[in-house]
């Protein structure tokens, strides 16, 4: 199989983070499906060039995670139940949040005021999606 | 077998303006170990004396299980060793010096050298002496390569390589690694490089080697704190704190045994962690000589 897996230098986060992040991913949008096989580790440090030890890192975490099942001597596959899809993202969100919620406060900004920047956030979002589909609409 | 492809103990080499001190370094078979310093630190110093190039004046090397420099002869049938000073024969065509080793070494496969001429886009028929820079580190690499050696030792193999030929040859000392009896060290000053592939670093600086471990522990282990403390609050002490920058009231700290438990631990002295800021493996590096520095001149 193969992976796909693009690894970022420029994103600050560790690597092994980053190739578990994208496995959940294929495996939230279903491209992996459980009992899938997934590249063994020396394939994806091959595929990426990047050490073996950072994708075992991914792995084992993975594992822990019960994403994925890694058999001695016959590789990884996705978990029969790997449980993850919603809680992926609610977890990225808070981390998010928790962020927001922390530059605020060094700005001085009251929570009231937070809220309302991230509700102007999510209204920016919408309004970008509707002129999007409205160009669309056009050319078609 | 020794699950250790290289193995120094207590190696020096004393110059007139230069030593190397009580080197310890092991390498496990199958991982490949990025070699890291300064110019002048000590890497090829320290190759050197692995190849059998260069006899320590103390300790003992075992390389692939030979003791070196004595059995460096059998040794050296096991290894490919790329430098940058290492001269082919610039009359001589890529074919010839093909033809050459083809016999000396009984693992050489033809049909890999072929493949990976045509991979680093290498024309056999042409003389070394027509190639860039580039094109002969790539066919040094190749020569080594398709002997099929258990221990690759490359000398700043990545060097003056323009960003395309450094992922080719980086994503063939990956392949190399398919099988798992292999092993490579290569040094470098390009710590992108060595961060990318390697699954341990060594840091060298001045003749000694400062740190040595999983890559992985490496970046775990080291981070920059940014703190905010109020008025009247002193900076805390953490533990592997090796530099502490920034200003009064915004110190940054720099630790090489972080652990989460440490932000909760500084809130709870009165500081306010702002970040907890990754490190790459360059700014580790520096850093770690920094500190080392410091303290032997303190």
């Amino acid at each position: 199989m193969h992976s796909d897996i693009v690894i970022s230098q420029s994103d600050g986060r560790p690597m092994y983070l980053q190739i578990m992040e994208q496995v959940k991913q294929r495996v939230a949008v279903g491209e992996w499906a459980p009992g899938d096989e997934i590249p063994s580790i020396r394939q994806l440090a091959m595929d990426l060039r990047v050490s073996v030890i950072t994708i075992k890192r991914a792995y084992l975490e993975l594992e822990r995670e019960g994403v994925i099942l890694t058999q001695q001597g016959k590789g990884s596959v996705i978990a029969p139940n790997p449980n993850l899809s919603p809680q992926v993202y609610h977890d990225e969100l808070s981390e998010r949040l928790d962020e927001v919620a922390r530059l605020g406060e060094l700005l001085g900004l009251s929570s009231d005021e937070i809220a309302r920047r991230t509700r102007e956030a999510a209204n920016r979002l919408n309004e970008a999606r509707l002129n999007e589909a409205g160009l669309t609409k056009e050319i078609v | 077998m020794s699950d250790l492809s290289v193995e120094f103990d207590g190696v020096s080499k004393r110059y007139k303006y230069f030593s190397l001190e009580n080197i310890h370094l092991e390498l496990p078979t199958g991982s490949i170990m990025g070699f890291i310093g300064a110019n002048g630190a000590g890497k090829s110093t320290t190759i050197r004396i692995l190849m059998g190039l260069v006899h320590q004046d103390e300790g003992t090397v075992r390389v692939l299980g030979h003791q070196m420099p004595a059995a460096q002869a059998a040794a050296k049938l096991d290894i490919g060793f790329v430098s940058e000073d290492m001269r082919l024969y610039g009359a001589a065509t890529l074919k010839w010096h093909m033809d050459f080793m083809r016999p000396i070494y009984p693992r050489w496969d033809q049909s890999y050298a072929d493949e990976l001429a045509r991979r680093f886009d290498l024309k056999p028929q042409q003389k070394i002496k027509g190639l860039s820079h580039g094109q002969r580190v790539k066919a040094a690499l190749l020569l080594a390569l398709a002997r099929r050696p258990r221990l690759l030792v490359l000398d700043e193999p990545t060097t003056g390589l323009d960003p395309v030929a450094r992922v080719e040859v980086l994503g063939e000392l990956m392949a190399a690694l398919a099988d798992e009896d292999r092993t490579i060290l290569f040094s470098s000053h390009n710590t992108l490089d060595v961060e990318q592939i390697s699954d341990q670093i060594t840091f060298i600086d001045r003749g000694r080697i400062i740190d040595s471990d999983d890559k992985e522990v490496f970046l775990d282990r080291w981070r920059r704190l940014r703190l905010i403390l109020p008025p009247d609050v002193v900076v805390p002490s953490l533990p592997g704190v090796v530099e502490v920058g920034g200003s009064g009231r915004l110190p940054v700290l720099t630790t090489n045994r972080f652990e989460p438990a440490m932000v909760s631990a500084c809130n709870d002295l009165g500081a306010t962690v702002q970040a907890v800021d990754t490190m790459t493996l360059e700014e580790i590096f520096v850093a770690n000589v920094h500190s080392r520095r410091e303290r032997l001149t303190a």
